[in-house]
């Protein structure tokens, strides 16, 4: 006999875990991503030759390099649901809120799979050199949140639409912009060995945005997702 | 005790009408047949009953002891057999049952498991891949599924879709032998398989 009291914390783990297995099986989000990243990152270190980059201009490359990384494989977790015909089961299983938190933390993990990899690569290929390791993790940590957050409801809604490709990247860009130029900059700070000082309102925007984002995408996913 | 009341169900899609006021009452131990040639609304009927598709008109409600259950109450009381209903491939048999079992609040262990899969003829391929089953197999794991999770209101559309005489006996018994304080909905045109439920509601005519 089934014995019911999984919480929300159990769910969530629940829809995450499976994500992963299928994930490791199939390696299509991982593959897609960390190709993209290093690809993009190679053909620019061999563009560049000895020059080096301004770190205004590095900033701005590896969050670029993050943004569409992303983009090229975090849709999957809801399109994979809904080319697979699995999502009837998963909408008369599992309540919005765990699969939201679940798939989150799904792409959460994906990206910082993506930045594991690609620092060291931005660091060697690029000649970028970390003048402040706290302000940089400041930039990361936040922004991969906010990226993850975001992502996931717009995955959530571009999986019904039949065009999901492009759709993914064009909705994402806008509603990722605040969050994007206040990482950059925070980013900038760290690539110039600024203080924390600097980075105060850049890390206000960048937190209210994580905020506002994951509350916004757990007050509506219900909906979202079930329409 | 549990309750499911359909009151003036309409499914519009455009211009053309799928059912019109459809209006059944069932309590805990009664079933019900939907019935109707192919293309008479029976999934659809479903669908709207489970809440996954709004109606045009008219109301589906549930309720335990008089008391008004949410989507999200109910859902966790209902299972779904359906020949359309797909499982993950990429996951083993036990990890699908455990899966949609744990995001569903329910913890089961591997004695749950297997137990389910020997009475749906599964003993011994619970680390198979869900992929690697046959479509019979794959319906006798959705049948594992719903007798795992022990719903009180389950809904089954083509009970014996994709089995086999041994497979057809299995879902026979499992519906005769069904826990008796649950809701059964059946959907079918098969006279063997509607003549399992106590009431019937004709479709399409």
């Amino acid at each position: 006999m089934p014995k019911s009291g999984v919480n929300l914390a159990g769910r969530t783990l629940a829809v995450m875990r499976k994500d992963l297995k299928a994930e490791f099986r199939s390696r299509y989000a991982l593959n897609a991503v960390i190709m993209f990243a290093l690809v993009t990152l190679t053909v620019i270190s061999f563009a560049l030759g000895i020059l080096r980059l301004s770190p205004e201009m590095l900033a701005a490359l590896f969050w670029i390099v993050v943004f569409f990384a992303s983009m090229s494989g975090l849709a999957q977790t809801f399109i994979r649901e809904e080319e697979s015909g699995t999502s009837l089961v998963l909408k008369l299983s599992a309540d919005g809120t765990s699969v939201f938190f679940g798939k989150a933390l799904f792409n959460l993990l994906l990206l910082f799979m993506l930045a594991i990899l690609i620092v060291p690569l931005f660091i060697v290929l690029l000649k970028a050199q970390i003048m402040s390791w706290p302000i940089f993790l400041a930039a990361v940590i936040p922004g991969l949140i906010g990226l993850a957050g975001a992502t996931t409801i717009i995955a959530a809604i571009v999986a019904q639409a039949s065009v999901k490709g492009t759709l993914f990247t064009v909705i994402s860009f806008p509603v990722l912009l605040p969050l994007l130029v206040g990482v950059i900059e925070i980013t900038k700070v760290a690539l110039t060995g600024g203080i924390w000082g600097e980075v105060t309102a850049p890390l206000q925007l960048v937190a209210a945005y994580d905020v506002v984002m994951v509350t916004l995408s757990v007050m509506l996913f219900d909906f979202v997702w079930r329409q | 005790m549990l309750r499911l009341k359909i009151e003036k169900l309409t499914k519009q899609f455009g211009a053309r009408r799928v059912f019109t006021d459809i209006a059944f009452e069932l309590t805990g131990g009664e079933s019900i047949a939907l019935v109707g040639p192919n293309g008479s609304g029976k999934t659809t009927l479903i669908m709207t009953v489970l809440g996954l598709l709004p109606p045009t008109r008219g109301k589906t409600e549930y309720f335990e002891d008089d008391k008004k259950l949410d989507f999200e109450q109910y859902r966790k009381k209902v299972a779904l057999v359906a020949p359309y209903l797909n499982l993950y491939d990429n996951l083993t048999a036990r990890e699908n049952l455990r899966f949609l079992s744990e995001v569903n609040g329910c913890k089961i262990d591997d004695a749950d498991i297997d137990r389910a899969l020997e009475t749906v003829g599964l003993a011994g391929r619970g680390d198979d891949f869900a992929g690697a089953y046959s479509s019979g197999m794959k319906q006798r794991l959705k049948y594992a599924l719903a007798i795992v999770r022990d719903p009180e209101i389950l809904f089954i559309d083509e009970p014996t879709s994709n089995l086999d005489e041994a497979g057809k006996k299995i879902v026979f018994d499992l519906i005769k032998n069904y826990r008796n304080d649950a809701i059964l909905v059946i959907a079918t045109n098969e006279t063997e398989e509607y003549t399992l439920a106590e009431k019937r509601c004709q479709l399409g005519g």
